[in-house]
């Protein structure tokens, strides 16, 4: 009589158990923006800072961004014209606002439609989600700067962006 | 006949052991001192450029060591906050085996530091310092 408890018992713990793996992923998935997997892009956009996920801007911010690089928020992050080029459109191609990108248009809700936002730190909706971030964390020698994503969201990299 | 033999086995012999033991970062150096007239690289100038405050470039990044760190073994920090990892080949044996990539670092932080590009002769001197460290 006892015997046949025991699978049964294993079966449940385990289903229980995917089934919370399953919730948290899907939880995971609202903070989720894919990295960036091309490795130019990766290897030319991520040596200052995280290379920031293409799909939190709109294309017409990254179009402006890559025409301005050698003033790229003070700063000369010019490439050459080839490079340039093929970097623009991995860009472009998974921009917030390009096809199928449905998490990061949460993020860019309140963007003036035509506008081309620069910094993902001043999208409206993310100043919203980190008001709650007091002023002495963003100086903390850690942090450094509000583009410093990694500092507090330490999956960053991998795309996570949780508490 | 014979002394067309000893020369060309001798030119074998010397492309091969260039072959043998030069590596990107050999060329680089290589070059740099071509382009330097020669004068030879010194560990210890490179040590002076790397922690040496400039005036020439912008005021927040004075000196390499303002990214790199003073200790070439130990990580450093971009301002944005980002880690970067140590400069030392002993640490990070992929370092300066990208000719374009070092090129292109130098001429962005030489002029960030120095406010111009480094000389074929600082550039020598910077690389053999951080290869020897
Ligand atoms: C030479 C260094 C350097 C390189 C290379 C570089 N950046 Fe930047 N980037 C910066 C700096 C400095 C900032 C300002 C960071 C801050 O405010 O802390 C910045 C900020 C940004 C921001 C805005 C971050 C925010 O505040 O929301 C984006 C987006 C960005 N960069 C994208 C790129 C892309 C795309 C590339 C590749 C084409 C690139 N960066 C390459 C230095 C660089
Ligand atoms: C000083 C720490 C800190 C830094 C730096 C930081 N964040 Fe955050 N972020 C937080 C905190 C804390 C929250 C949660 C806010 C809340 O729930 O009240 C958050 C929330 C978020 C969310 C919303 C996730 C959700 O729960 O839906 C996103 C997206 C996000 N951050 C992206 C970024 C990006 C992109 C960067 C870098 C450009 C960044 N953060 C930099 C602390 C930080
Ligand atoms: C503003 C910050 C900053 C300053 C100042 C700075 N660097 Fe860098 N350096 C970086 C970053 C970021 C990278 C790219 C990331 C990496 O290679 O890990 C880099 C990479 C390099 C590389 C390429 C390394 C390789 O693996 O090929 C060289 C060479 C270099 N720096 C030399 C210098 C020299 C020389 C100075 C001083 C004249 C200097 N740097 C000052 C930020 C800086």
């Amino acid at each position: 009589m006892r015997i046949p408890h025991r699978p049964l018992a294993i079966g449940l713990v385990t289903l229980a158990f995917s089934a919370l793996i399953l919730a948290r992923a899907q939880a995971g998935d609202r903070h989720f923006f894919s990295p960036v997997a091309d490795p130019l892009v990766k290897e030319e956009c991520g040596g200052c800072h995280l290379a920031f996920p293409p799909s939190m801007l709109p294309a017409r911010s990254w179009q402006r961004m890559m025409g301005e690089l050698d003033n790229h928020f003070g700063d000369n992050a010019s490439l050459d014209p080839a490079t340039a080029e093929k970097i623009r459109s991995y860009l472009i191609a998974n921009a917030g606002d390009a096809a199928g990108q449905r998490y990061s248009s949460k993020l860019l809700k309140g963007v003036v439609a035509g506008a081309a936002p620069q910094r993902i730190t001043q999208l409206p909706k993310w100043v919203s989600e980190h008001r709650k971030v007091p002023e002495w964390e963003w100086r903390h020698k850690d942090v450094r700067s509000k583009a410093n994503c990694v500092a507090c969201h330490t999956a960053a990299e991998q795309g996570y962006y949780e508490e | 006949m014979k002394n067309r033999l000893v020369v060309t086995s001798g030119i074998a012999v010397m492309i091969l052991s260039t072959a043998t033991f030069a590596g990107p970062r050999e060329d680089l150096l290589a070059q740099y001192a071509a382009a330097a007239n020669a004068r030879g690289f010194s560990a210890v100038r490179g040590q002076a450029l790397h922690t040496q405050s400039f005036s020439g470039g912008k005021p927040d990044t004075p000196s390499c060591t303002t990214c790199h760190g003073k200790d070439t073994r130990g990580p450093g920090r971009a301002p944005s906050g980002k880690t970067i990892e140590p400069l030392a080949v002993s640490v990070t044996p992929t370092r300066y085996t990208d000719p374009a990539k070092v090129e292109k670092w130098f001429k962005r932080n030489c002029t960030e530091v120095l406010g111009r590009e480094c000389t074929p002769q600082e550039k020598g001197d910077w690389l053999t310092f951080v290869i020897t460290q």
